[in-house]
């Protein structure tokens, strides 16, 4: 093999390959389109642009991508219950901050940080409940989150008494906008610290290193002294307490809590984000670098799609036909498949060769 | 003696659910009756409306309990009920097409879905959940696609469709009520009810009476052995989720005649009312036991809870959404500790 | 063909990446007749079943079946049914939802004229089939609701109204209890009468004897003979099966036999787990190797299992080190101070995406806790001392465990346990599928290790690996301890105690 298909070789199988190929196909779609892409401006004190929309407006889906990343390596399972979480844990604030019953408020009933742990909160709450069901009651990771995947969102609407909850707070909205005299978006901030968090935890302590073994091989890892239904249900708790942040942030930027729009198609995304960052939905090894990559691109997708006049109700279609690509390029059938048509193709070369030499030789 | 026709050996945990699921309706129905009688609860003609309003939720509830029995899930139909509702809408209300050509097309529609989904699943074998996932996506969004309006179909856009909307067949008379002012009420059903109960007869047959409802009852409850036993499994499971898209469309048929509308916001949701119908009436979700009579009683349950909730007026509807969705938990949770109970059993 | 030969298949091969499952093996199997099939793990019985039944193609080979044109090739298990061949596992293949009648019938139900499935005729017939096999028992029944020795039977009774001329039975006695193995036994012997050909793959000595009429032994994916019953007394058949291996490594003796006197480290008083082993008693000293043996299937890999903890005990107690262990959970063991190399590698072991390094430290890791993380150049000192100590074929610390060949995953999953430093180490089997070199290596470190104090269990179906190496034998037979030897042990005394019987 010529050095330079060895070269291409080894960098299609590095780990982040698919990743930032995929978020590179985009970026240039994009730059093609409109050279104006990655003009980054400075209006009335803060950064703008295309490119700071997307890494601003992508931080809901990299913080979501950070706990699902963890519940699809650890249990092969997917949790379709974020965007509902989401929606809960920002209903859950907003009644808080603003009191029950209250449509719009504009002092709070208590402390700003106080609502918005709470909510966060109550997205762990959220977790911890997938977290028992699959966990400890082996019931299948899809139909446990699909409880709390309708009824989160009920629940949501039931705290903020069936309204849309307002709270014109100013400072509330800095979360999901901007700081005074901060020209970065306070999101990507929120984001990056999440990712900071769960990382060094992942690294600090042998945590990473526990999910992927129990993802890989649960039985083995008993064996080896882990403890899998606890690892199980912590990868569950963390993708909940995302969801709340995530819902937070959201609600931040709308200063209000809208519950049937919060958080809406929001579990598509982080699932496809997970799949794009390169990791296997079957479970096991996972790059966190991979998800993050493939959030944003995700974004980006969802922003081109906008610019070319695909609204966000339609953005669904185009989304649905890559993870059913993914997931089927992925799938053993289609390899055993591919497989077996070579094998037979050789099969039979070799047979033709046979015969023609049979033939030679008479 | 193992002999004698033991009511033990017939039966078994999943029986017990069945009964469980007919009680539990009773139970709330009377429940119903006591609390709200004076708000006229105990008319025959509330349980008319259970049939009327959830019409559609029996067809699709069928298709799911086909897919289930199988062990898998079709968590797209909510979606394909919002598409082919937007497609009716839509070609009737701003297309001016006529209605009978249109209804074709729906069911036409369902029927390739289902095929995509079933070859995904059945050929490519990758997760259920996955496919129906994408499925349920790409149809929502193919609502928004045809029209982000919400579009209403008037009498104007369709006589025939109208005329069918707002039928109504009588039935007898002494069924009926004398209401405040004297006037007997004749109780009565729409046809959309007839054609919710002819799918119900003809799944039950199908399930009960063909080899490939047999078959679907054999790959759901061990799969290798299905196969070893000489039963094509991808076919069948092919063949659960075309069923289950085809009646979808038809009970989309059925939703739009009650809701005459399209809209992108519309089943929201739709696909967990036809899972806890199909688990409350007794289906297991890792496949091989269920049958559409208690899927039946699921349905009637999760439109009696929406008529509690709707009749008591203080109680926001999501309530009801909660109502369902702590049901189905309950369910899921029950089919759990049975299947752990017969593994220790076992071992 | 011979007379009375049902089938007969000969030098038939079947390779694998990197091993040769079979070479040039032979079987024949005849009309009425009983017929055993034996060998230990490796041997090759399940791989020529596979190729009989058409789950596996062979890669050379005949097979000739009476009745049957030519050279039978079966792509499928439904290829091999049409001839007549079927089989019933161990994991009965049948539907555990639909009752018993569905079953007989799935795929072929009795049908009205009006096309739908005529359940009355499907009942009634179903009914006939059991009666004629005097099995007694309610058709509408639902398969799950039945003992495992009823749905055994109604596997069979499938294979039988389906015409089968030879019934293959792998190991289906592993969950019955004496009634239910009587009942099947007269179930076989009444086909044997119709002349149905029947293959017995079991691991039970005592029920071979008893309704079986000839035996053929396979021994590393070869035919070593083929015996009728009368001619076959057991401590020969037990030879035949475990055989005498290559190795001449009779230099290396036990050292310092004796170890009464020192402490006792670990005690297990009438431990059991429910379904896999019997109450046991076991004892072993600081510095001693004990062996378990007994052929397989016979609990020894389930004994230990249940003294780690990997099977929760149901009865009895536990000490080590004098104090009493509850070991809820295999970390409770581990941090009590034992370790366990499992037998069945890839399923309780292998950590294949993980590398080298990861594997290794994982117990350990485990046992320190989550928040007491190794730091990496103590995990790269471990790592490299192992691939030192036990000449691990790497590409480096970071390659994924599944890279790597069979035997140098085994030595990476001892290495993970060696790494915890245990006072008690179980080896179930630690030098399956490695080759002759590293076992010497593996048995020179297991002494090495009970000199320095280590206490040892020593698994292994090859009788002169463990008298090498072991001071103490407890026996294993049929799901039970069945003895101890001690002092000078041989091969000839060993295979004595695990054949049992009357040991002509």
């Amino acid at each position: 093999m010529s050095s330079v298909k060895q070269n291409i070789k080894k960098i299609t199988k590095m780990r982040l390959f698919f990743p930032i190929f995929c978020m590179i196909l985009v970026l240039l779609i994009n730059l093609i389109k409109s050279s104006a892409f990655f003009k980054v401006a400075v209006n009335n004190g803060v950064l703008y642009g295309r490119l700071i929309d997307i890494i601003n407006r992508g931080s809901e889906i990299a913080i979501l991508a950070v706990g699902q990343t963890l519940v699809v390596a650890v249990s092969a399972g997917t949790d379709i219950s974020v965007g509902s979480v989401m929606s809960l844990a920002a209903c859950g604030c907003c009644t808080m901050l603003a009191g029950y019953g209250v449509n719009s408020a504009t002092s709070l009933a208590m402390p700003m940080i106080a609502g918005m742990i709470g909510g966060i909160l109550l997205g762990g709450l959220c977790g911890a409940f997938n977290g028992v069901l699959v966990a400890n009651l082996k019931i299948q990771p899809m139909v446990a989150t699909l409880i709390l995947y309708t009824a989160a969102r009920a629940v949501g609407l039931v705290l903020c008494n069936n309204q849309i909850t307002y709270i014109r707070y100013e400072p509330y909205k800095y979360l999901g906008n901007f700081i005074p005299g901060v020209p970065i978006p306070t999101a990507i901030f929120i984001t990056a610290a999440v990712i900071a968090v769960i990382t060094i935890f992942l690294r600090k302590t042998s945590l990473g290193l526990y999910i992927q073994s129990v993802g890989v091989n649960a039985r083995a890892s008993n064996i080896s002294g882990i403890n899998s239904k606890l690892i199980c249900f912590v990868c569950y708790l963390i993708c909940g307490l995302c969801a709340g942040i995530a819902g937070i942030v959201a609600s931040s930027r709308i200063y209000s809590a809208d519950s049937n729009n919060i958080g809406l198609n929001f579990e598509l995304d982080s699932i496809l984000a997970v799949a794009l960052g390169g990791n296997s939905l079957a479970g096991g090894k996972f790059s966190m670098a991979g998800s993050i990559i493939g959030a944003y691109t995700i974004q980006a997708i969802t922003t081109t799609l906008l610019a070319m006049g695909v609204s966000t109700d339609q953005a669904p279609v185009v989304k649905a036909i890559i993870v059913i690509l993914i997931v089927a390029i992925q799938a053993p059938a289609l390899r055993a498949w591919m497989e077996g048509r070579a094998a037979r193709k050789l099969a039979a070369e070799k047979a033709a060769g046979q015969a023609h030499a049979g033939k030679e030789a008479v | 003696m193992e002999r004698k026709k033991s009511l033990k050996g017939s039966m078994n945990g999943n029986t017990v659910l069945i009964f469980i699921t007919v009680a539990l309706f009773i139970a709330m129905y009377a429940a119903g009756c006591i609390i709200y009688s004076d708000k006229g609860f105990s008319h025959f003609q509330t349980f008319l409306n259970l049939l009327i309003t959830n019409a559609g939720l029996i067809c699709v509830t069928c298709g799911m309990t086909i897919v289930m029995l199988t062990g898998g899930i079709d968590i797209s139909v909510g979606s394909l009920i919002a598409m082919d509702c937007m497609i009716l809408s839509f070609g009737m209300s701003m297309k001016g097409l006529p209605c009978i050509p249109l209804i074709i097309f729906v069911l036409v529609i369902g029927l390739v879905f289902g095929l995509v989904q079933g070859f995904l699943v059945g050929y490519l074998q990758i997760q259920p959940f996955i496919v129906t996932m994408s499925g349920l996506f790409f149809a929502r969004g193919m609502t928004a696609v045809i029209c982000t309006k919400q579009i209403s179909i008037t009498k104007k856009d369709s006589p025939l469709f109208y005329s069918w909307a707002n039928a109504k067949i009588n039935l007898p008379a002494f069924l009926g009520y004398k209401n405040s002012r004297g006037k007997t009420l004749v109780p009565f059903i729409r046809p959309t009810v007839i054609i919710a109960l002819i799918v119900v007869v003809l799944v039950f047959i199908m399930l009960k009476y063909t080899k490939f409802g047999r078959t679907l009852y054999a790959v759901g409850g061990n799969e290798v052995s299905a196969s070893m036993m000489g039963l094509n499994v991808k076919r069948t499971k092919l063949m659960a989720y075309v069923m289950s898209s085809f009646l979808c469309s038809i009970g989309a048929i059925c939703y739009c005649l009650n809701t005459m509308s399209g809209s992108v916001q519309q089943a929201l949701g739709f696909e967990m009312n036809a899972i806890a119908s199909s688990v409350i009436g007794g289906t297991l979700l890792t496949g091989g036991v269920g049958n559409v009579i208690g899927s039946l009683f699921g349905v009637f349950i999760n439109g009696t809870i929406r008529t509690l909730v709707t009749t008591n007026g203080k109680l926001l509807s999501s309530w009801a959404n909660i109502a369902t969705a702590a049901l189905l938990c309950f369910f899921i949770v029950l089919q759990s500790i049975f299947a752990y109970v017969k593994d220790r059993r076992k071992a | 063909m011979e007379e009375n030969v049902l089938i007969s298949m000969r030098d038939i091969t079947k390779t694998f990446p990197g091993v040769t499952a079979l070479d040039h093996a032979e079987l024949t199997l005849r009309k009425g007749e009983i017929h055993a099939l034996m060998g230990e793990n490796g041997a090759g019985k399940s791989t020529i079943i596979k190729c009989l039944t058409g789950v596996y193609e062979r890669d050379a080979g005949e097979i000739s079946m009476d009745g049957v044109e030519g050279n039978i090739f079966n792509h499928s298990t439904q290829d091999a049914q049409k001839i007549g061949i079927a089989t019933v596992y161990q994991e009965v293949n049948l539907c555990p939802n639909l009752s018993i009648a569905e079953n007989l019938f799935i795929g072929r139900e009795p049908r009205k004229k009006s096309g739908m499935i005529d359940w009355k005729t499907m009942r009634r017939k179903a009914q006939q089939i059991m009666d004629d096999l005097k099995i007694s028992v309610n058709v509408s029944n639902v398969l799950e609701n039945c003992s495992l020795a009823i749905q055994q039977m109604v596997a069979i009774a499938r294979a039988v109204d389906m015409n089968c001329r030879l019934l293959i039975l792998d190991e289906p006695t592993s969950s019955l209890d004496d009634n239910e193995v009587a009942k099947l036994f007269a179930l076989m012997r009444s086909l044997k009468e119709k002349g149905v050909g029947i293959l017995f793959v079991t691991h039970f000595l005592d029920q071979v004897y008893e309704v079986c009429d000839r035996i053929t032994v396979m021994r590393n994916g070869k035919f070593v003979g083929e015996y009728p019953i009368a001619d076959l007394p057991r401590v020969k058949l037990v030879a035949a099966m475990l055989g005498k291996d290559l190795d001449d490594l009779s230099s290396i003796k036990p050292e310092g036999g004796k170890t009464s006197g020192s402490d006792v480290v670990v005690e297990a008083e009438n431990l059991s787990h429910k379904g896999t082993i019997k109450p046991f008693d076991f004892k072993i000293h600081k510095g001693e190797v004990v062996g378990l043996t007994g052929l397989l299937g016979s609990g020894r890999s389930e004994m230990v299992r249940c003294i780690f903890g990997a099977d929760k005990a149901q009865t009895g107690t536990l000490k080590m080190h004098g104090k009493e262990l509850k070991a809820n959970a295999p970390i409770d063991s581990i941090k009590a101070g034992m370790g366990f190399l499992p037998d069945d590698r890839k399923l309780d072991g292998c950590i294949g995406d993980l590398s080298v390094r990861e594997n290794i430290i994982l117990a350990l890791q485990a046992r320190q806790g989550m928040f007491h993380t190794l730091p990496k150049s103590k995990q790269n000192e471990l790592a490299d001392k192992y691939i030192d100590m036990l000449q691990i074929k790497t590409a480096s610390r970071e390659t994924p465990l599944k890279q790597l060949s069979g035997g140098n995953q085994q030595k990476v999953i001892l290495a993970r346990w060696l790494c915890t430093g245990p006072d008690f180490l179980i080896l179930d089997e630690p030098t399956r599928g490695i080759d002759i070199g590293t076992k010497t290596e593996f048995q020179k470190l297991v002494l090495k290790f009970a000199s320095e104090g280590m206490s040892v269990v020593f698994i292994s179906s090859e009788i002169e690996e463990m008298l090498r190496t072991c001071s103490r034998m407890c026996v294993m037979r049929d799901g039970a301890k069945v003895g101890e030897i001690e002092g000078d042990m041989t091969q000839e005394s060993v295979m004595s105690a695990i054949a049992g019987g009357d040991a002509k």
